[in-house]
């Protein structure tokens, strides 16, 4: 038969690897998912995964055994994309500041060609410019978005995942929408 | 009549908010609000649209193949080398091109202060035999790994391929140092290990039962694995008197 998580959390708190083993072959396709939308980047995914399980294991004695083993270890793959992600953009940030007004790049500020009627290149499009707005979103509106949009999480638990105020997670989402309206709008509207 | 704001609607297509049948209830009478919340729709229906890469059934296996090292006890350290992701063996392998590089510039490039040349001599050989120490450790958790494979049942070696591929350039370097130094037990281990590397570095990503069986013949007929741990304490036991001793730089 097969274990539960709660069952399997029990035993791993009282030192079964084996039981450790099963959360993470069971979770781990599920939080690379949710890792990837939230960092766009497979290899950060990959990191965040793995980093999430390590603090998931050493923070096991922490767990609430009433709560959902699920929805916990969620919450820990969601707060270390959001590290992953403020690291990434500091060092962004560094290398911009370093590299100075020579960095910009031409071919880039170029404005974006117009959707062309084949809706194959319409729909490639769309995916570019989805992966180009939620790389412009800050952390927080990104990370919001991603739990509510893709993971189904009520803004209660969003906020307690990201550690704010379920208000507070409430706006990020709304902005988060904005800029995807402003984003998409016009091409979903010509590929109708 | 006061039309729904853009809160709402997105709470709504959420199916968060209190006013649900409210909203319901305005848009069934408001054909601008319609029209409004249709192009929300449409908007964060193609956001779904956006792929992920999937990854296969095995890959919760993978993961745990790569955490499973680091678990010996709660309080296990935070992201040692075992646990280290790709992309920094790779880094690693390439700070060990660095080292060697280092070595041979202090080595044979003549200095004029004798004192500071033999003080950084030393620091270059403890360096040194410490990466080739950790070297030798992670190619024997390849080996190991391998070695250890449940018998007649296939084996995905994703995660030990990448592994030995980031080793092999690492330990064609450290092989040919150690030849030039005159160091010739830790250069045959080096040259009997770099082919096995090699073949699993190049070897498929899932290999069926009989390849397995050979592959872990190959580990025990050429007691490569016994070597490698028997240089690999005596690097370690050489790296802690490196220090101490006076400007011998060989590896």
């Amino acid at each position: 038969m097969e274990l539960s998580d709660s069952v399997a959390v029990g035993q791993a708190r009282a030192g079964d690897s084996g039981a450790f083993r099963i959360l993470v072959e069971r979770h781990s396709r599920n939080l690379f998912r949710l890792a990837y939308r939230m960092t766009g980047h497979p290899q950060d995914a990959e990191d965040v995964v793995q980093e999430t399980f390590l603090r998931a294991y050493r923070q096991l004695g922490k767990f609430d055994e009433r709560a959902s083993f699920g929805t916990w270890i969620y919450r820990i793959a969601a707060n270390c994309s959001l590290d992953l992600m403020r690291n990434r953009k500091r060092r962004n940030e560094q290398s911009q500041n370093c590299a100075g007004a020579d960095a910009l790049d031409p071919i880039q500020a170029l404005p974006d060609a117009a959707p062309t009627p084949d809706r194959l290149a319409i729909s490639g499009e769309v995916e570019r410019k989805v992966a180009a707005t939620l790389d412009e979103m800050s952390e927080m509106e990104r990370a919001a978005f991603v739990l509510r949009h893709y993971e189904g999480m009520c803004i209660d638990d969003i906020g307690r995942a990201l550690g704010v105020q379920p208000n507070a997670a409430k706006h990020s989402i709304f902005r988060a929408v904005q800029k995807l309206r402003r984003a998409l709008e016009p091409l979903v509207c010509s590929a109708i | 009549m006061n039309h729904l704001t853009e809160e709402q609607f997105v709470l709504y297509y959420y199916g968060e908010g209190d006013d649900a049948a409210a909203v319901r209830e305005h848009l069934d009478g408001c054909e601008t609000c319609r029209a409004e919340y249709a192009a929300l729709q449409r908007v964060l229906n193609v956001v779904d649209t956006a792929p992920v890469p999937e990854r296969a059934a095995e890959y919760g296996m993978q993961v745990w193949s790569r955490l499973q090292p680091s678990m010996g006890g709660r309080g296990a350290r935070w992201m040692g080398p075992i646990f280290w992701p790709a992309r920094h063996w790779a880094m690693a392998a390439g700070v060990a091109v660095l080292m060697a590089a280092a070595f041979f510039a202090g080595r044979f490039y003549p200095g004029s202060r004798p004192a500071q040349q033999t003080s950084a001599a030393q620091v270059r050989e403890r360096i040194l035999l410490v990466a080739v120490g950790d070297h030798l450790e992670r190619s024997q958790m390849v080996l190991v790994e391998l070695e250890n494979a449940k018998p007649g049942e296939p084996l995905d070696i994703s995660s030990e391929r990448e592994r030995a591929g980031d080793l092999v350039a690492a330990n064609r370097l450290y092989r040919q140092t150690a030849a030039r130094t005159g160091d010739t037990r830790v250069a045959s281990v080096l040259d009997e290990l770099e082919p096995l590397l090699v073949e699993i570095a190049n070897g498929p990503a899932e290999l069926a039962p009989d390849a397995v069986e050979r592959l872990q013949r190959r580990i025990a007929a050429d007691g490569i694995l016994f070597k490698v741990r028997v240089v690999g304490s005596t690097v370690r036991r050489r790296e802690e008197k490196a220090v101490p001793r006076a400007g011998q730089a060989s590896l």
